[in-house]
C-alpha cells in the first residue's frame, strides 16, 4: 500500500460552523506528515475524524485503505492516538494505565504483560510504573500517554500537538522518541503549532487555516517559498535605512519596515547571508545600529500565506474544538 | 532506552471473541478501573457517607421527637429506608461527576479511539457505582443499627429491601450519566444534579408521612419514584402496616422504566460527546 492515510475533500460541519472545508492530503506509508496551523484551524477536528471520534459530514477519509466512516472498528484496531492532553487516569499507576488500554484493545494478557514492560522501559518509566500517575511530571504523563497509544502496536499513529505545554527538555525527549518510532517504520500524522517541530519531525507538511489547506510540501519547499532566513538590519535614521536597502536589495527580497529605520531581508542562503550583509554594508561604509538574524516563525508562514498572523483568535472554532476540555494556560 | 518494535501490527495477539463477550469483558475492565479509583481515594467514600449520617443523627435525635408517624414501630425504623433512598439518590450524582471528569481529561476520547465495546464506558461506570452503593448501603444499615433501627422481617426482608433500593439507585445513575456527558466539568455536573434530586428526595415519604403535606403536594409526593422506592423498601424491611407488595412491584417497574428510557439516551449522548 502506497498511502497509509488518504483524505479527499474532507468536510466537517458543527451546525453552521465549518471546521473542515474540503481538506485533501495523503500520507505515504512509513512517512511523517506534519499538520501545521494555528488554534482553531481544524487540525484537531481532522485528527478526530481520522481516529473515528467524530463523523465527517462530507468527503472521503481512509486509513490503511479502510473507510473511517463505514468501518470505524476496523480502523480503531490499527491506529494509535495520543491527544492534546495526556489522556491517562491519574489514580491508576503507569502500569495499570497501559494494562487498561491493552485490555480494551483486546490483546491477550500474556502478550500485554511483556509489551507493557517493554514500553515502560523504553519510555524511562520503569521506576515510576507502580506509582499513581498523579505523582508524575508533565513530561512523564506525555510519555505514558504515548506509550498507551503504542500498546497494541498500531500501524498508524496520530499525535495531536504532542509537545504542547512541555518544557524544552521534555519536548526534545519526546522528539527523540517520535523519531525512533518513525525509524522503525511507523506512519505518523502529527499536528503542531510550531514550525520548528514540523521542520524537525515531518517529511511533508500540510498547512491548514480556517479548515482549508493553504500550502503543502516538504519543509524546505515551504521555507523556500517564504525566504528561509530573515535578516533585520536597523539604521540610525530613515535616510541611511533607504541607502542600506538599496545595497541589500542585491542579496534578496528586501523592504523597509514601517518604523522607517529597519530593513528586512529574506534570504535563501541561511546564516551565510550575514557575512554578505556585513560585507555589502562595509563596502558602502554604512553602519548598522542593530543586526538580527532569525528563522521564519509560524507567524511568517501565515503572514506570507494568508496575510494574517497565526495568533489571531478564532473564537467560534476554538469553542468547538475546546468543548468539554480544560482550557490550557498561555504556553 | 531499548529498541521496541512498533510495527508491524500483531494481529495474532489480538483475541478473537464474539461482540457479546467483549461487551461483558470491556464492562468488567472499565468497572475495575473505576473501583480502583474509589479504593485509591477512600475520602470520596467518606464524603458520600457524611450527608446521610448527618441526616440520620439529625432526624433520629433532633427532629424525630416532633415527628409522629403512628403505628407500632419507632420513628427510626420509618426513617432509615428514607435515608437509604437519600444515599443512593445523591450517590448517583457521582456517576455524572465521574463521566464529566473523564470527558474533561480526554479519557473518553481515548476510549472512543480504541476497538472496545461502545457500551462499556457507561455500563462499566454504572456497574462500579452500583458496587460502591452496595458497600455504602451496608455501612448505612450498620449505622442504622447503632442508633436503634431494627428490621422486622428477618434477614431475607433486609436483603430484599436493600436490593429494591440498590436497583432504584442503579436506574438513577443512567440519568446522571447523561448529565455528566452533557456538561463541561465535574462542578457543573454536581450543580446541575442537585436541583433535580432535592425535590424528589425531600418532597417524599423519606422523613415525614406524606399525609402531613399540603394537598397539592401529596399527589406528587406519594407517587413519585423516590417515595415509591422508599415505601417498597419499608414494605420489605418493616412489614406490618407498611406491607405493600404493590409498591414493591411499582418500584421495580419504575426502575426498569427509567433504565429503558435513559440507558439508550445515555449511550446516544456518549456517541456524540467528544
Amino acid at each position: 500500500m502506497d498511502n497509509a492515510i488518504v483524505v479527499e475533500g474532507l468536510e466537517k460541519r458543527f451546525g453552521s460552523v465549518v471546521a473542515l472545508d474540503g481538506v485533501s492530503f495523503s500520507v505515504p506509508t512509513g512517512s511523517v506528515l506534519g499538520l501545521l496551523g494555528p488554534n482553531g484551524a481544524g487540525k484537531t477536528t481532522a485528527v478526530r475524524v481520522l481516529t473515528t471520534i467524530l463523523k465527517r459530514t462530507g468527503g472521503r477519509a481512509e486509513v490503511l485503505g479502510i473507510d473511517v466512516g463505514t468501518n470505524p472498528q476496523g480502523v480503531r484496531e490499527r491506529i494509535g492516538l495520543a491527544g492534546q492532553y495526556a489522556a491517562v487516569d491519574e489514580n491508576l499507576t503507569g502500569h495499570e494505565n497501559l494494562w487498561l488500554v491493552g485490555k480494551l484493545s483486546h490483546l491477550d494478557p500474556k502478550t500485554l504483560r511483556v509489551r507493557n514492560n517493554e514500553l515502560l522501559e523504553r519510555f524511562d518509566l520503569t521506576d515510576a510504573a507502580a506509582r499513581p500517575v498523579r505523582t508524575y511530571s508533565g513530561g512523564m504523563r506525555r510519555r505514558l500517554d504515548l506509550a498507551a497509544a503504542l500498546v497494541h502496536r498500531p500501524e498508524v499513529l496520530f499525535l495531536d500537538e504532542p509537545t504542547t505545554g512541555l518544557d524544552p527538555q521534555g519536548r526534545t525527549d519526546l522528539w527523540r522518541v517520535i523519531q525512533e518510532l518513525v525509524a522503525e517504520g511507523a506512519t505518523v500524522l502529527l499536528t503542531t503549532q510550531y514550525l520548528e517541530e514540523a521542520d524537525h519531525l515531518a517529511d511533508n507538511i500540510v498547512v491548514i487555516d480556517h479548515g482549508h489547506v493553504i500550502a503543502e510540501g516538504t519543509s524546505t519547499q515551504l521555507k523556500n517559498r517564504l525566504g528561509a532566513t530573515i535578516v533585520e538590519v536597523g539604521f540610525c535614521d530613515p535616510a541611511t535605512a533607504e541607502r542600506g536597502r538599496g545595497v541589500l536589495a542585491a542579496l534578496g527580497e528586501s523592504a523597509v519596515e514601517p518604523d522607517g529605520q529597519t530593513v528586512e531581508l529574506k534570504s535563501l542562503d541561511g546564516a551565510r547571508v550575514a557575512i554578505d550583509v556585513v560585507r555589502a554594508l562595509d563596502g558602502e561604509q554604512i553602519e548598522p545600529v542593530s543586526l538580527v538574524l532569525r528563522e521564519p516563525t509560524l507567524d511568517d508562514v501565515f503572514l506570507s500565506l494568508t496575510g494574517h498572523t497565526a495568533e489571531e483568535p478564532e473564537p467560534e472554532e476554538e469553542a468547538i474544538e475546546g468543548r468539554g476540555r480544560r482550557t490550557r494556560g498561555a504556553a | 532506552m531499548t529498541a521496541t518494535a512498533i510495527t508491524p501490527a500483531v494481529a495474532s495477539h489480538r483475541l478473537k471473541r464474539s461482540p457479546l463477550y467483549w461487551a461483558i469483558s470491556d464492562t468488567k475492565t472499565v468497572a475495575w478501573r473505576n473501583l480502583v479509583t474509589i479504593r485509591r481515594l477512600p475520602q470520596l467514600l467518606v464524603f458520600s457517607l457524611i450527608q446521610p449520617v448527618i441526616f440520620v443523627l439529625m432526624f433520629r435525635y433532633v427532629f424525630g421527637g416532633a415527628i409522629h408517624i403512628g403505628g407500632p414501630f419507632p420513628y427510626v425504623d420509618y426513617l432509615m429506608p428514607g435515608v437509604f433512598a437519600q444515599t443512593v439518590a445523591f450517590g448517583a450524582i457521582q456517576t455524572g461527576i465521574g463521566l464529566a471528569e473523564d470527558l474533561h481529561k480526554g479519557l473518553i476520547e481515548r476510549f472512543r479511539s480504541l476497538p472496545m465495546a461502545r457500551s462499556a464506558v457507561l455500563s462499566g461506570r454504572t456497574l462500579a457505582d452500583l458496587t460502591r452503593n452496595v458497600f455504602v448501603m451496608c455501612l448505612m444499615v450498620a449505622i442504622g443499627y447503632l442508633v436503634g433501627f431494627r428490621v422486622h422481617t428477618g434477614f431475607i426482608g433486609l436483603i430484599a429491601g436493600m436490593a429494591v433500593m440498590l436497583f432504584f439507585g442503579f436506574s438513577l445513575t443512567w440519568i446522571f450519566a447523561i448529565i455528566g456527558l452533557s456538561v463541561t466539568n465535574a462542578e457543573t455536573a454536581q450543580a446541575a444534579s442537585f436541583p433535580i434530586l432535592a425535590p424528589l428526595v425531600f418532597a417524599s415519604s423519606a422523613f415525614v408521612v406524606v399525609g402531613t403535606m399540603p394537598g397539592w403536594l401529596q399527589g406528587f409526593a406519594k407517587y413519585q419514584p423516590v417515595s415509591v422506592a422508599i415505601d417498597a423498601s419499608r414494605s420489605l424491611m418493616l412489614g406490618g402496616p407498611y406491607s405493600s407488595p404493590g409498591k414493591v412491584v411499582a418500584s421495580l417497574c419504575y426502575s426498569v422504566g427509567i433504565i429503558a428510557v435513559f440507558a439508550p439516551l445515555a449511550v446516544m449522548r456518549y456517541r456524540k460527546a467528544a
